[in-house]
């Protein structure tokens, strides 16, 4: 079952010049049609300004369509007595650690989304509790934000949104602004997340080796999908990425060279062990060509 | 290290006095302000002075951390104590040219040294043994029958709680700002005061425009997480009040009596 | 032109309970034209180590040497130091403050005193020399999208002209295309213009394909200093510092662990190509 529906979803905003007159109008998204099945794990790739932090934000109800329509859950983002609902079941992380940190304390922080829709209070202490340990931190409940890394910043907002109990959790880069560490860290926690608690996960992303995991790849280019499929099936389309600048995890690029180089190799190999696997093949076949040869 | 900054001075230890609800604290500092003004007695004082060292023991803050507060304030004490010396009027005392010290000058001195000390020591308990989040929701609360009048009394406290988040991220901003400044040969140091409050300009647009932009993304990220005011909002951990803390209000009062009635007897 | 560092400490808050060095007595040397990777995990001291070496910090003890004088003696002048070793610190666009891209980056060149004319000309010059096109020189910083900006706060720094720049992670958050081109356009700096070049990064990959020598810190000491090629040898060192090798390091010795026998020092595709093609077709 379709968990998001994106129908023909259009977006435009209007930039104004310095006496506030309209200067153009800037097209973000333009007839977007997109399913994300529920309990399905989806990477969005795509340059600076090819529009996927906005389709977030449609799917959040944080935006409205210009044309077109956003459904979660069944509900349209457009009828704003949703709204809150729509936001607890897709929690949306953004990119930037400190600045969606709200509380002083870990615990306050994680119990602010709960305590916004009025879970009852014998039940927030519950839900905290719950959604630390999902995330993993449950050792820093009574710690300050100002003390933790970046990447624990990040799993306080995850914990942040499972404590609203999501079906379905939005990331906006999440990982942008964290070192390698941290960047594992937040990407074992919502593919932990996506495995056992079944939680859809719409990650936007632009380290490639963030999409190879995941069940479904969208990129997205000048306001819409330009391609979709497996990690497996993205990546073996390595020019048409490179023509929206997109580059290709550091395995399939090898991979690609050395087919490029008249090396016999399937399409989008994405694991050492698949190119291993490979290669022996490839190495044996040119032996016994050349032995062939030599016959 | 500036991440470590704590605003106040909340001093972290397992007492009865860090357990009472920020209200009574709210309380007992006001109360103990009036009490240091009923009277103007030798007796008030010793009054005061004994339910404060009361108060400080039960606290379980070191009497050492407390001092420390102290010197701060050490320079006003002196130049208060200096102004009553000279200049309050009656009995000479002491005659030398044009400066006269009087009895009564004397006394006042004293009793405002002896007022001021208390005064600070009193309301940096409050301070010391409630967390800035603690007095922002007693705050919050106490002053919750404003609502009536319309005043968004949970606006201001969530800004407070916010304010308190974002105050030392902002200072290490400042910092990060101030010396990639310094790195493109920006000098905040030399220079006259035109010189010096233009040179902020390459500091203060840079913050001014960062700050624009993480209450933007806060503003977003509260929204996404179901932030409408405080209408039908629940609390993790509301202010209810405990057995200790009726006993608390009770002890106040019987102490603000207590030293009214001593003003009033003892003249 | 040769700065360096001698037997250099920092230490944050020396009257703290639990002292903790963030540089631990540090000696190198950096000479201009040389393309330098700086790296470490969150919090070993790298990003300390740069400030120390533009004098925006004072070491607790050792010396910073700038063509052998002592840069924290009376009387040098620090601003000399300053322009002649350039610091871009994370996200610098976060420090664009002017009305115009142009006027932003004459900031710098102005600090020094130097006539207006000349401000603009070594503006200019930097402006281009990080590909900045000429239509923007106008528009104001806050216009420009994540990239530009990135290179215009770069430009802001150039444009002191350094003898050697130093760059804390200059490619984070932005998009692929993004970071190719402020590497591509450093390294330009770095070969044509002579500059030298302190990288710090968090990718081994953009170390392994762009400097020819590479400083590890951990814990506030400098733990290697070599070619990178040497550094990567070490790969459980470096991870039991919390960094790693290329992803081709570990490619290779997966194909090595399968019955391959490729040299294990590859660091790049590239070398990892030819050297896969020249075993699969021996």
């Amino acid at each position: 079952m379709a968990i998001i529906e994106i129908q023909k979803l259009t977006h435009e905003y209007k930039e104004y010049d310095e006496e506030n007159r309209e200067r153009e109008v800037v097209r973000a998204l333009s007839d977007v049609n997109l399913n994300i099945e529920e309990g399905s794990f989806v990477v969005i790739l795509g340059h600076n300004g090819s529009g996927k932090s906005t389709l977030a934000k449609h799917v959040n109800a944080l935006l409205m369509p210009t044309e077109g329509a956003v459904y979660v859950c069944g509900k349209n983002t457009a009828e704003e007595a949703d709204s809150w609902k729509i936001r607890k079941d897709a929690g949306m992380i953004f990119q930037n650690p400190d600045n969606q940190i709200i509380g002083n304390v870990v615990e306050e922080d994680v119990a602010f989304g709960p305590e916004n829709v009025g879970v009852p209070q014998d039940e927030l202490s519950e839900r905290v509790a719950m959604a630390l340990e999902k995330a993993g931190m449950e050792a820093f409940r009574m710690e300050s934000p100002n003390r933790l890394s970046g990447g624990q910043k990040q799993r306080v907002a995850v914990a942040g949104i499972l404590a609203l109990k999501p079906k379905c959790i939005l990331m906006d880069e999440p990982t942008a602004m964290l070192d390698p560490s941290g960047r594992r860290e937040v990407l074992n926690t919502v593919h932990e997340l996506n495995r056992k608690e079944g939680i859809t996960v719409l990650l936007i992303t632009h380290y490639m080796e963030e999409a190879v995991r995941a069940d479904r790849v969208i990129v997205m280019d000048e306001g819409h999908p330009v391609m979709d499929g497996t990690p497996k099936e993205i990546f073996a389309r390595v020019d048409e990425l490179k023509e929206y600048h997109m580059t290709v995890p550091c395995v399939t690029e090898l991979a690609y060279e050395l087919k490029k180089a008249g090396v016999a190799l399937p399409d989008g190999i994405l694991t050492k062990d698949e190119l291993a696997d490979a290669l022996l093949k490839a190495r044996e076949d040119s032996k016994e060509q050349s032995g062939a040869d030599k016959a | 290290m500036i991440r470590d900054i704590t605003l106040g001075q909340y001093y972290d230890a397992d007492s009865v006095i860090h357990k009472l609800d920020p209200r009574v604290k709210l309380a007992f500092t006001i109360i103990y302000i009036v009490s240091l003004y009923v009277g103007n007695t030798v007796w008030t004082f010793l009054g005061a002075a004994a339910f404060l060292c009361v108060v400080i023991a039960l606290t379980k803050v070191p009497v050492r951390f407390m001092l420390r507060g102290m010197k701060s304030i050490l320079v006003l004490l002196i130049i208060s104590a200096l102004f009553n010396l000279f200049l309050v009027s009656g009995e000479p005392l002491i005659q030398w040219k044009f400066i006269t010290i009087t009895k009564e000058g004397v006394r006042m001195a004293g009793l405002m040294i002896v007022r001021l000390i208390l005064l600070v020591m009193g309301t940096s308990l409050m301070t010391l043994t409630a967390t800035p989040n603690e007095l922002t929701d007693g705050l919050e609360k106490s002053l919750s029958f404003l609502k009536i009048f319309r005043i968004p009394v949970h606006a201001f406290g969530m800004m407070m709680n916010i304010a308190l988040r974002f105050i030392p991220i902002l200072i290490r901003e400042v910092q990060q700002i101030m010396k990639a400044q310094e790195a493109r040969g920006a000098d905040f140091e030399s220079g006259g005061l035109i010189k010096k409050a233009k040179a902020m300009v390459p500091l203060l647009i840079p913050l001014f425009v960062s700050a624009f932009r993480r209450a933007n993304d806060l503003a977003q990220a509260m929204e996404a997480r179901c932030y409408h005011g405080d209408e039908g909002r629940t609390k993790l951990h509301p202010l209810k009040y405990q057995k200790r803390d009726l006993i608390a209000y009770l002890i106040l009062l019987l102490y603000l009596g207590a030293m009214i009635a001593q003003a009033v007897l003892i003249r | 032109m040769k700065l360096e560092l001698k037997g250099v400490s920092y230490i944050y808050d020396p009257l703290a309970s639990k002292v903790k060095k963030a540089v631990d007595d540090v000696s190198l040397t950096i000479e201009k034209g040389q393309f330098v990777g700086l790296v470490g995990h969150t919090g070993s001291g790298k990003s300390t180590l740069a400030q120390l070496l533009n004098g925006l910090v004072k070491p607790t003890a050792g010396q910073v040497l700038l063509d052998g004088q002592d840069v924290h003696a009376k009387g040098f002048p620090l601003k000399t130091l300053r322009q002649r070793v350039g610091l871009v610190f994370q996200y610098p666009e976060y420090q664009l403050f002017e009305e115009n891209v142009l006027k932003d980056v004459c900031f710098g060149p102005k600090n020094l005193g130097l006539p207006r004319a000349e401000q603009i000309e070594k503006a200019k010059k930097a402006l281009r020399l990080v590909g900045m096109e000429e239509n923007l020189y106008d528009n104001s910083p806050f216009d420009l999208s994540g990239g530009e900006r990135r290179r215009a706060a770069i430009a802001g720094v150039l444009a002191m002209e350094p003898d050697i720049l130093v760059l804390d992670e200059p490619t984070a958050g932005l998009d692929p295309a993004g970071r190719d081109e402020i590497l591509s356009q450093i390294a330009r700096l770095c070969k044509e213009e002579g500059i030298g070049v302190v990288l710090i990064s968090h990718s081994m990959e953009d170390v392994a394909a762009y400097t020819e020598r590479m400083l590890v810190m951990d814990h506030g000491k400098l733990c290697f200093d070599d070619a990178p090629r040497e550094v990567f040898r070490h790969v459980e060192e470096l991870e039991s510092m919390g960094l790693s090798a290329p992803q081709v390091t570990y490619i290779v010795r997966k194909l090595n662990e399968r019955g391959f026998a490729l040299p294990d020092d590859l660091l790049t595709v590239e070398e990892a190509k030819d050297a896969i093609l020249k075993a699969i077709m021996k």
